[in-house]
């Protein structure tokens, strides 16, 4: 019996081993599978995660519109202060008040790029973007304004 | 056909023709000194570059790839470096035993070079007790690692020493048995005559299962001789620092580093040469035009070829497995290896007297 335990654990011993040893041969002959990016070489042909968090941004399409309402749930969610909504009342054609966006102001430099803001964003509004060069000579420069100039709600969007 | 058993023949009867015999052979000995330190450096420099590209491509990376065409002269510029750094002795170390340690370390691999044959009929010592030499030089270095671990007055020196000296006695002794089944084969403990009683087939395909397993024991019993992960205990870098070289620096550091690598090559050199056939080409059976054309490659090729290659299976494994603790280590060595090679060697003795082998 004890014989029989030790030949079966020298085998799956080695026949473990051997598996691990077949993986990374495979990666060896294949260096199709290499992974690393050559970074300031391929700027323009750099391929990125498909869920690399690099600066939220706030998309506006062809007609300068954004889906923002104001709600702040961002701002609510952040856990550190990065992002401050300054709201204004928009008087509609009928003569109705609404609260939309002044400025949407985004601190880059105190980020920590969680994702809690598009999480709990209602109306898919703010997306986190893939650029990450973000270094510059000015402090100031890393505080943004997310809403364009002169943009305004998305019809329909409550 | 080149060979180089020529140009050495050329040499010799040019020296002993010019000069009279006593001085022929000092500046025979010159040479040979020469040669010896010139392969050290090229294969401390191929070998580096080796290991870092076959890590990288293991982990899926590209390793090294910005100094010269592909990285190729990454190791010439690292080795400059450590050159030019300061080598920083310890204020409590024992000077002495502190800047002998490398050296010793370093000499233990250059007697080993001995008995190898790098090709047909060139060798430096065609000793008749070569294999036994081998393996009672080899165990030599761990004086150099303990001297080094001792003398740095370090506890992760002292820690490293302690565990590669364990481990080496240990590993001694599988190395040596699995060894010991092709002495079996031969009858013989010339490497010559290893090499030449090859010439119809390496042991590795005539010994059938027992010369497989003992090249299985020897590889891995040669890979924890030389303190390489995945028994790299002596060195653990997440445990020890740098085991047994933490205080080591510059040129003194390089000398280890050069040393381990020489040794790798040294032990995969001495496993290509008892289960692989050395210098003899492939040759199989009576295939009389296949073995011909075999022929017709220079030993020293098949010679680095067959070492290379294995030198590359240790790399392969050394990235590919994580480091064992000591208990596993020793457990693995007292009753896993040893058990099997002591069965083993029983095995190859009953094949060897009945004739079994082809």
């Amino acid at each position: 019996m004890f014989l029989k335990d030790y030949i079966s654990e020298v085998y799956t011993g080695v026949s473990s081993l051997l598996k691990g040893m077949r993986k990374t041969g495979y990666y060896f002959f294949h260096p199709k599978e290499i992974i690393t990016e050559q970074y300031p070489d391929n700027r323009d042909t750099l391929k990125l995660a498909e869920r690399f968090r690099g600066e939220v941004v706030m998309p506006h399409d062809e007609n300068n519109e954004h889906a923002c309402t104001g709600c702040t749930a961002c701002e609510l969610a952040c856990p550190n202060g990065t992002i401050k909504i300054i709201t204004k009342f928009d008087i509609s054609p009928e003569g109705k008040k609404k609260k939309a966006i002044d400025t949407f102001v985004y601190h880059l430099e105190l980020c920590t790029m969680c994702n809690l803001c598009i999480e709990s964003c209602p109306s898919d509004a703010i997306v986190m973007a893939q650029n990450f060069e973000h270094s510059v000579y000015d402090r100031s420069k890393l505080t943004k304004k997310l809403n364009k100039p002169d943009s305004k709600i998305r019809e329909g969007i409550e | 056909m080149f060979s180089l058993e020529g140009i050495t023949n050329t040499i010799q009867n040019w020296l002993y023709s010019t000069f009279d015999p006593t001085f022929a052979l000092l500046i025979e000995c010159a040479i040979v000194i020469l040669l010896a330190i010139g392969l050290f450096a090229a294969l401390g420099l191929v070998l580096v570059l080796m290991e870092r590209k076959v890590a990288a491509h293991i982990q899926i990376r590209l390793g090294p790839n910005r100094v010269g065409p592909g990285g190729m002269f990454q190791t010439v510029a690292d080795t400059i470096k450590l050159i030019l750094k300061e080598g920083l002795v310890p204020d409590l170390a024992d000077k002495f035993l502190f800047n002998l340690a490398p050296f010793v370390v370093m000499i233990v691999a250059m007697l080993l070079l001995a008995p190898i044959a790098f090709a047909k009929n060139f060798q430096i010592w065609d000793i008749n007790i070569g294999v036994l030499y081998v393996s009672a030089v080899s165990s030599l270095s761990v004086i150099g690692i303990l001297m080094a671990g001792w003398a740095s007055n370090n506890k992760y020196s002292l820690l490293g020493a302690m565990r590669s000296g364990a481990q080496i006695v240990s590993y001694e002794l599988s190395a040596g048995l699995s060894v010991l089944t092709v002495v079996v084969l031969t009858g013989s403990l010339q490497i010559s005559d290893i090499i030449a009683s090859q010439a119809d087939g390496w042991w590795l395909f005539k010994g059938h299962i027992p010369v497989i397993i003992a090249f299985v024991i020897f590889i891995i019993a040669v890979t924890a001789e030389t303190n390489r992960a995945p028994f790299d205990l002596a060195e653990a870098e997440s445990e020890l620092t740098a085991g047994f070289h933490t205080e080591y620096s510059g040129m003194r550091f390089a000398l280890f580093f050069l040393a381990e690598y020489i040794n790798i090559f040294i032990v995969c050199a001495i496993g290509a040469t008892l289960f692989l056939g050395g210098w003899m080409p492939l040759h199989i059976g009576h295939w009389e035009g296949f073995n011909h054309i075999m022929d017709y490659i220079p030993s020293s090729i098949w010679f680095m070829g067959k070492t290379f290659f294995l030198i590359f299976l240790i790399m392969w494994f050394r990235w590919t497995f994580p480091r064992l603790r000591v208990d596993q280590l020793l457990n693995l060595e007292w009753k896993y290896l040893l058990p099997i090679s002591m069965l083993n060697i029983i095995l190859v003795t009953v094949i060897a007297i009945l004739g079994w082998h082809f």
